[in-house]
């Protein structure tokens, strides 16, 4: 026990400039993946055929490739077409992307449990679709819409590692770098571990706190 | 000022109007009545645009009703309608719900707009209750909001779909003296009802619809009181005596 915490005051603070990318990673693809997947669900709800059936295809593509393969392509082929990013570019833009499709589902069935007479009474008065979105639905669909917002913000949290595997400096490769220089990986990993779960809780607090809200009403 | 010429609208293969030709005029009030299932509320609700309608025409002061065209935003703001299960928006409070089409379809100052809405629910008797959410409203008080609300985008007609009908029975007076007022006032109402008493009291003419056509029509009084065709005579001694 001594010894890990002797090893603790050591890595901590290397750890931590991981952390720190982990944050940037999660809130920038949190960010890309929100706006992306407001697009596609309000591209999917919006009765136009061309958009419902083009939004459809691109959450089906973008569900069936695994995140690490989008980040591959991505950072490594990519820049065949002249696109060239920084690792820590590319990491949010791919879990941003990969992401959305969750989102859009999510934002989708939230869209879609508001009742019809709404959209109706909507209407009566004279609003337009997007008047509707904005002042009827979409203000109502956030109750439903929160509590799963805030477990896919988890998952994001933790998938943020898969940046790893493109080279970002985030706290799972931090950790793998001083473990394989050190040869402590029960320290290494267990205060890697501390630190992902550490991160969580707020967000796990969150989510109970907006289940709590719906649920209210 | 509402013209409807043969007009045809079916659901699949179910064909619920096979050819309604009707008017209403200015200040004029027009009950349709009718067993449940008879294309009632379908009329009303192709004259708005909530339904497309597959044949025939309807016109609004002259303004064809195309639900895929602009221009039934327009006949939107023209033509208000009240719900039966009222459709208040839950999240805003009474106030909120009548100034909505003011402030964001019709763009009036906010002052403006919170004044008149405040004045419509002292119309409705509902002054006390404009910074109350609905849901902690009685559905008699909800209906009353909704047709503040629907007075408030300062239409040529309303339409009234079965607005009583989701009420407990102590309710429904309130709701339809709010109407009768309006009656009174030389509103053009078109009032889709199972209130009989109010047909009779209130209403110009009375329509009977049954199996998507117009079976008899009249002066409210003739057709409630005598009406002519067998299936009127036997759907008012259904809905008047019940047992």
């Amino acid at each position: 026990m001594q010894k890990f915490f002797h090893d603790a005051v050591e890595f901590v603070p290397i750890l931590l400039q991981g952390v720190w990318l982990t944050i940037v990673v999660t809130v920038g693809s949190l960010l890309l993946s929100t706006v992306l997947g407001l697009v596609w669900a309000l591209m999917r709800v919006s009765g136009i055929r061309i958009l419902t059936g083009l939004s459809a295809a691109l959450i089906n593509v973008i569900r069936g490739i695994p995140i690490i393969v989008l980040l591959f392509y991505i950072y490594f082929v990519m820049p065949d077409f002249g696109i060239a990013l920084s690792a820590l570019q590319a990491a949010i833009i791919g879990l941003g992307i990969a992401y959305s499709a969750y989102q859009a589902e999510n934002f989708r069935a939230g869209i879609e449990a508001i009742d019809k007479g709404q959209i109706e009474a909507a209407q009566t008065i004279g609003m337009g679709w997007w008047l509707t979105m904005r002042r009827v639905v979409l203000p109502q669909a956030v109750r439903i819409i929160l509590p799963p917002y805030g477990n896919i913000m988890i998952m994001m949290l933790k998938d943020s590692s898969q940046a790893s595997t493109i080279t970002v400096a985030e706290l799972a490769l931090q950790g793998k770098l001083i473990a394989s220089s050190t040869f402590k990986n029960t320290s290494v990993f267990t205060l890697v571990a501390l630190m992902y779960l550490t991160m969580s809780i707020p967000l796990i607090l969150l989510v109970r706190h907006f289940e709590n809200k719906a649920n209210r009403k | 000022m509402i013209e409807l010429r043969d007009v045809h609208k079916s659901f699949g293969k179910v064909e619920v109007l096979k050819g309604i030709t009707a008017s209403v005029a200015r200040s004029e009030v027009v009950c349709i009545i009718g067993p449940s299932g008879s294309g009632k509320s379908t009329i009303l609700r192709c004259i708005n645009g909530l339904e497309s309608y597959d044949r025939g025409e309807i016109s609004v002061e002259g303004a064809r009703v195309d639900s895929n065209d602009r221009s039934i935003v327009a006949i939107r703001t023209q033509v208000s309608m009240v719900f039966q299960r009222f459709n208040l928006f839950p999240h805003r409070t009474a106030l909120e719900n009548v100034i909505e089409g003011p402030l964001y379809v019709k763009k009036e100052p906010r002052e403006q707009a919170i004044a008149r809405g405040r004045a419509l629910l002292a119309q409705v008797g509902l002054a006390d209750k404009a910074e109350v959410h609905p849901p902690k409203l009685s559905g008699g008080q909800q209906q009353r909001v909704a047709i503040a609300r629907a007075l408030a985008m300062q239409p040529k007609a309303i339409l009234f779909d079965e607005p009583t009908s989701a009420l407990d029975p102590e309710l429904v007076g309130e709701v339809l003296s709010v109407m009768r007022k309006l009656a009174d006032d030389g509103m053009t109402m078109v009032v889709v009802t199972h209130e009989m008493g109010f047909a009779r009291d209130v209403a110009d003419r009375v329509l009977f619809i049954d199996g998507g056509v117009v079976v008899e029509q009249g002066a409210a009084k003739s057709v409630l009181n005598q009406p002519q065709h067998p299936r009127t005579q036997d759907f008012l001694r259904r809905v008047l005596h019940p047992l």
